[in-house]
């Protein structure tokens, strides 16, 4: 599939953007650029300013401070009603009084759009998310999938600059989010618009985003794509909450050639390939995640002359889970730490299984290493 | 198993209470009831004939029955005295119903925007009168509405009357009145309609282009149709019947039909027509019930 044309210049650019309720700070002076076109994702974990961030970008929050452009036009103080956006709300809001067809055209009808275009783009909308057959019914009368697609329809329907997505699959089962997901970015794809997601869920963020921005505490603490995010988190905080990951306290010993060499308490003496820009601190943790932590029964023996180093951790097996997919391993090291490996279970029968209680040798290269400060 | 056995029989039981409650205490009276309409007066004790008696045989009885007819609300038809008060009684329950919706409904919807922790208060406040029995509450307005009353003497202090007004024994007093008094039935339904209403659906309406008013009138007031029934019909059926604050607060030259009603009742002592009316006026009420209950179930959307 091609990627999505995204413009270099902003479509839309938040500017030292606060707010506050009460004493609690809900959005802390945060700067971002959209580009035109761009799936971004806002992630973080609950009460961490996410959803005040997009309600601001819908009107219905004021900043405090700072501007949001759009266009170049700054909309902060523009009430909902007379904005360019759209949102699709988390619990959908959808009008329980009015049938579907009449909840995708509230918004064409309050636009002064006529009644043969109304009818028009409402029969485009309703084919664009398969709702075919079901214009009469109410919203108490369709399934919780059928709803979310009404909610999809009614706020595209208006053709927004930019459409934002307060958790939007967050009521759906498993198996219909992912074929959701699917079907929101491929609709984004042809639609050419802008999206800003609102998700505490990870997985949600990095399959459709082509941007995530990580937020905590009201600040934005990282923007990536999603690989970078999750292969070279900016802060330990990130690389804990993006996925799993192991970590390994200590102190950088030795630096040379771009490797570090870091003394753990836990896991001895560690090599890691350093990232730009430089850790500039003694104090440091060595990051691993777990599915770049491999297990054998013996240890492997390095490559001479490669220039590939190899850190192996000796321990034993505390517990295998078997996921499907993927089995999960706890390896108790000697000095008491326990470190987690995932390993793809790439045949049927378990011949590459470990067993609780067995020795093995927990190993991984340097390069799959990451060295993030305290 | 055991469990279940023991609970489904109170369970049960529960269910039929509301069923033995209409039965004991509007079935039956109303039969009573029924029966004395189609009785005539008499100079007795009870003041009507013909008197069921299962103690005389079931000829006495098939005799008894015999003598029931259709004349008194033949009579209800023929003097305009009643239809008369039929048709008072509904253009004073209607207009009131009307007034009680301008007045409740603002109030009401300020009630539910209220911050969660005056909601309350507000409740009381909207409660407190009813702490105060009925009839006193009546008699106060008596009070301030009489010829030197508190109206009158802050109207004639702020030089808005040059002489004092006669409130008391006129229609503005008894509007006032039962406004007053039903107040409450229709700001308490509405409340919880409008307070129980989604936030998010005014946000949507917002959203989508609707400026504060127009989602007032897209989406709040189509959704609080529910609450507008509910306290129209608990205000309108008992004004209907109200016989106190006409009574007391309105003129005597025309009549509502709880008002007639009383004077058949105890002035003319002619029970059998008084309760013809009492059953007219329980028939003419059927339709507003049988109306809102079509209008409730459309809203609910149970055509799919």
């Amino acid at each position: 599939m091609p990627e999505p044309a995204v413009s270099d210049i902003p479509l839309l650019r938040i500017e030292g953007v606060a707010k506050s309720f009460g004493n609690f700070r809900a959005v802390d002076k945060l700067s971002l650029d959209i580009r035109a076109g761009e799936f971004f994702a806002l992630l973080g974990p609950s009460g961490c300013g996410k959803t005040t961030l997009l309600r601001m970008l819908a009107g219905f929050e004021t900043p405090d401070e700072g501007r949001i452009l759009l266009g170049g036009n700054d909309i902060a103080q523009v009430l909902p009603h007379a904005r360019p956006v759209n949102m699709m709300f988390q619990n959908y809001a959808l009008f329980p009084h009015l049938s579907v067809r009449d909840n995708i055209a509230f918004g064409l009808k309050r636009a002064g759009m006529a009644r043969k275009d109304i009818a028009t783009r409402v029969a485009e909308m309703v084919a664009l998310v398969k709702l075919e057959g079901l214009e009469k019914r109410k919203p108490d009368q369709l399934s919780g999938g059928q709803r979310q697609r009404v909610a999809l329809a009614r706020s595209l329907a208006r053709r927004p600059q930019v459409l934002l997505l307060d958790e939007p699959l967050a009521a759906l089962d498993k198996k219909l989010r992912e074929s959701t997901q699917g079907e929101l970015m491929e609709l984004q794809r042809r639609l050419g618009m802008t999206f800003i997601i609102v998700t505490h869920d990870q997985e949600e963020a990095m399959t459709m985003a082509g941007r995530i921005g990580v937020m905590d505490a009201g600040r934005l603490v990282q923007v990536a794509t999603p690989r970078n995010l999750y292969e070279a988190p900016a802060s330990r905080w990130i690389a804990e909450f993006v996925g799993d990951i192991n970590l390994f306290n200590g102190q950088v010993a030795a630096r040379e050639n771009g490797r570090l060499t870091v003394s753990t308490s836990e896991a001895g003496t560690l090599a890691v390939s350093e990232l730009w820009p430089p850790v500039t601190k003694q104090v440091v943790s060595v990051a691993i995640r777990p599915e770049k932590v491999k297990l054998s029964r013996r240890a492997p023996a390095s490559d001479a002359g490669a220039p590939q180093a190899i850190n192996r951790l000796e321990g034993v097996v505390i517990d295998a889970n078997y996921l499907g997919g993927v089995t999960s391993y706890r390896v108790k090291l000697e000095t008491g730490a326990v470190v987690r490996a995932s390993m793809a279970n790439t045949a049927r029968l378990d011949v590459d299984a470990y067993l609780a209680g067995q020795r093995v040798v927990a190993w991984f290269t340097a390069d799959d290493c990451l060295v993030l400060e305290q | 198993m055991s469990a279940r056995r023991i609970f489904a029989r109170p369970a049960r039981l529960a269910a039929i209470a509301p069923y033995l409650w209409m039965v004991l205490f509007f079935l039956v009276p109303f039969g009573f009831v029924l029966k004395i309409s189609l009785s005539q007066t008499a100079i007795a004790q009870p003041p009507y004939m013909p008197v069921f008696d299962v103690t005389e045989g079931r000829a006495a009885l098939a005799a008894a029955f015999a003598q029931l007819s259709f004349d008194n609300f033949r009579l209800l038809l023929q003097d305009n005295l009643y239809i008369l008060s039929y048709l008072r009684s509904l253009v004073v329950a209607v207009t009131s119903t009307l007034i009680l919706l301008l007045i409740g409904y603002p109030i009401a919807y300020g009630m539910a925007r209220l911050p969660q922790r005056w909601q309350g208060v507000a409740m009381m406040l909207v409660i407190v009168p009813f702490w105060t029995s009925f009839l006193i509450r009546i008699y106060a307005w008596i009070n301030i509405l009489q010829h030197d009353g508190l109206l009158n003497q802050i109207l004639l202090a702020l030089h808005l009357v040059s002489a004092p007004v006669v409130w008391l024994s006129t229609d503005s007093a008894m509007y006032l009145g039962i406004v007053y008094s039903y107040l409450p039935f229709m700001i308490l339904p509405l409340y919880a309609t409008l307070s129980k209403q989604d936030g998010s659906l005014l946000e949507a309406a917002g959203d989508l282009g609707a400026s504060p008013l127009r989602a007032f009138w897209l989406v709040t007031f189509p959704l609080s149709l529910p609450g507008v029934g509910a306290g129209a019909l608990l205000c309108f059926i008992p004004i209907v019947g109200e016989f106190v604050i006409p009574d007391l607060l309105a003129g005597s030259n025309s009549l509502m039909i709880g008002q007639t009603l009383w004077l058949e009742f105890f002035t003319n002592k002619d029970w059998p027509v008084a309760s013809a009316a009492a059953v007219a006026l329980l028939l003419l009420l059927v339709p507003p019930l049988v109306l809102y209950d079509r209008l409730q179930r459309r809203q609910l959307g149970t055509n799919g």
